[in-house]
């Protein structure tokens, strides 16, 4: 069985503060890291391919020439192969134009039974990219999964996972995942991974060698545009009690009484 | 959208302030002028906004030649989701959000609702809560979620009526069937709005959303395709007093063989209710964190949450220590809230767990250390022992109810 795994190199979000003063970002020393929920989705395709002892793991990203960095992290955490989609063509692009740059990388891998990514990356929080790289695929989907119960040529049966439960989903093969947190515990990279990830080649294709369409790719393929950003209203601290707990339970008790709240 | 944007060097006086105020970190200053990634830029303009004094940035957009008559696109389209047949109470919210947008664009709210014969006789729900029209699209495939058919049926609706805007809800439903609607249809999708207003100007949904886990908000527009589709946040916007005496249109579509085919099949759903409810609903959330030591200390939280009829919530670190299961999580990697009341317990107030409650209307932190980032966002803090305070609340709370 071949999986291909989707992951994005992201800021580290907790490091991304804003500056009160001046109203912007200050990134300075911001790292950046594999997308948390892509790391579950790594791990998930090499369990995969240790159970059934056959088939290939392949990661693959879209990003700038330091994404390889990711990349090489993905390597020494057990996958065989990495793909990156690097090309000035490809900035600015939405998940419109960034679904369809990577279904068309993964076109050209071509051999593949699972695709799988992080329910959603923690920079833009859309959770699109996956479902839209099934559509431009044409494949089924099974989103937020958070237990794979059956593998089997061909077919899958899997959880679900919603607001208030979980649904057993059956699907043909090949399918797209997106997994959530639940679904496994990620390893470290192990030093023997860490050796191969050194020496192992990244392949690396752009616009030219994946032959897409221009109109479709980077800005001009981006339907969205972002017109304006800004700090969020923070809440500014309130009320601060010192003192007995008796004394300060009661306080409490009497503001929210006083605000309506209980 | 494309276009350029350079540094004018002659005009640049290195004074950082675009480097600064570039949300993509694509400026860095070299030998004292500005530099642009282009790999990075994605032309928002917020650098030339801040070099008005030097105007040393010079930014070109071209507008794409637009295909598509923008005009033929009119009325506000909800997406109205069901479980089990029953409305979900997220849609109503969304009607609410949706009849401004309607009302301010002169045009009609309408609603969309997938379902199985049944599905018909709730149609008026949706009318009493401010729906003009409902296309209701009925079969017995369609009567729980399916990825294929509900996203192929939305995609051939709107290929045939035209909406201008499409709102769904941030849901486990609404989040993966909308991109592949989108997909189909080529057109721009925004994801987790918690503000949408229409220009004045052009006319056009200003589609406002929190990014990098909500330490910045962004604005979107999608300006050249159709429909301007956006997923709205959960309890951000007010729902509507229902009008019994409201009417509207009931149009009913028979969907094509080929709209219910799908790959995937549901075979069962596990409902799962815990001793608390849905954190996403609940109007009451007493939360613990790191500072309550042990999953054994979970129970105080929760009779603190009896009391005040609420639900329990946890820290993402209980969690991967656990404690308490995944679905109790709140926080970047878990889920957003906003209840009316937040109580959060222990909890130290990492940035990633403050993104998934500080919009809750009031903050209750009861926490031992008088520095903890959690008081920031808290209306009451409480500076002192869980273990102590939490006993006195639960009294106090009793006595008072």
């Amino acid at each position: 069985m071949n999986i291909v795994v989707c992951i994005k190199q992201v800021p580290d979000t907790t490091e991304v503060k804003i500056n009160p003063e001046t109203n912007t970002l200050i990134r300075d020393g911001v790292e950046s890291i594999i997308n948390p929920f892509d790391t579950y989705a790594i791990e998930e395709a090499v369990r995969i391919k240790e159970r059934l002892g056959a088939g290939k793991v392949t990661v693959i990203t879209m990003g700038p020439p330091q994404a390889e960095d990711a990349l090489k992290e993905a390597i020494a955490l057990g996958v065989d192969e990495a793909v990156l989609l690097t090309d000035r063509g490809f900035a600015g692009s939405d998940t419109l134009a960034t679904s369809y740059t990577l279904a068309m990388g993964i076109k050209k891998i071509a051999d593949y039974d699972i695709i799988i990514c992080g329910k959603q990356a923690i920079d833009g929080d859309t959770a699109q990219v996956g479902p839209g790289i099934a559509v431009h695929l044409n494949l089924p989907q099974i989103t937020y999964v958070r237990k794979i119960e059956e593998l089997k040529e061909g077919y899958i049966k899997a959880e679900r996972l919603e607001e208030d439960g979980y649904g057993v989903i059956e699907s043909s093969l090949p399918v797209l995942l997106t997994v959530v947190k639940e679904i496994n515990e990620p390893r470290l990279p192990s030093l023997k991974g860490k050796m191969r990830a050194k020496k192992q080649e990244i392949v690396k294709w752009g616009v030219d060698e994946l032959g897409l369409d221009k109109d479709k790719i980077g800005l001009k393929g981006s339907p969205t545009w972002v017109n304006k950003i800004f700090a969020p209203e923070r809440k500014k601290g309130g009320k601060v009690l010192q003192g007995e707990p008796k004394d300060m339970a009661q306080e409490i008790v009497k503001e929210l009484k006083k605000g309506n709240l209980i | 959208m494309s276009g350029k944007i350079r540094i004018i060097e002659e005009k640049c006086v290195g004074c950082k302030l675009c480097e600064k105020a570039c949300p993509f970190a694509a400026i860095i200053l070299v030998d004292k002028k500005a530099k642009i990634d282009l790999d990075k830029c994605t032309l928002c303009g917020a650098c030339v906004d801040v070099c008005e004094k030097f105007q040393a940035i010079e930014l070109i957009l071209e507008e794409k030649v637009t295909t598509i008559n923008l005009d033929d696109y009119q009325d506000v389209w909800v997406f109205a989701e069901q479980k089990e047949g029953i409305i979900q109470s997220v849609v109503f919210e969304l009607l609410g959000a949706g009849k401004r947008l309607a009302e301010k664009r002169k045009s009609k709210l309408c609603a969309v609702l997938l379902g199985d014969e049944g599905i018909k006789d709730k149609a008026s729900e949706l009318i009493y809560s401010g729906a003009d029209k409902i296309y209701v699209v009925s079969a017995a495939e369609l009567k729980n979620y399916q990825d294929e058919p509900y996203a192929r049926v939305l995609t051939e609706l709107v290929k045939k009526y035209k909406p201008e805007i499409v709102l769904p809800r941030a849901t486990a439903i609404g989040r993966p069937v909308i991109p592949r609607a989108a997909v189909e249809l080529g057109t721009g999708l925004t994801a987790d709005c918690t503000g949408l207003e229409i220009d004045d100007e052009t006319g056009l949904l200003l589609q406002t959303r929190p990014a990098f886990g909500g330490n910045i908000m962004a604005t979107i527009l999608c300006k050249n395709h159709r429909p301007q589709m956006s997923t709205v946040r959960h309890k951000v916007m007010k729902e509507p007093v229902p009008d019994k005496e409201r009417s509207g249109e009931i149009i009913e579509i028979i969907p094509k063989a080929d709209w219910l085919i799908s790959r995937t099949k549901l075979l069962n759903f596990v409902k799962e209710i815990e001793a608390t409810v849905n954190i996403t609903e609940a109007d009451v959330i007493v939360s613990g964190g790191r500072g309550i030591k042990g999953p054994e200390n979970f129970k105080l939280i929760e009779s603190l949450a009896k009391v005040l009829n609420g639900a329990v919530g946890s820290s993402r670190a209980c969690v991967d220590a656990g404690w308490i299961p995944y679905s109790h999580q709140v926080g970047q990697t878990g889920k957003t809230v906003q209840p009316k009341l937040y109580v959060a317990c222990g909890i130290s107030g990492a940035v990633q767990h403050l993104v998934g409650m500080q919009s809750a209307d009031t903050i209750i932190a009861i926490n031992k250390d008088p520095n903890a980032p959690i008081f920031e966002v808290a209306d009451y803090g409480i500076v002192g022992d869980l273990f102590d305070v939490i006993p006195e609340l639960i009294k106090a709370f009793k006595e008072s109810i």
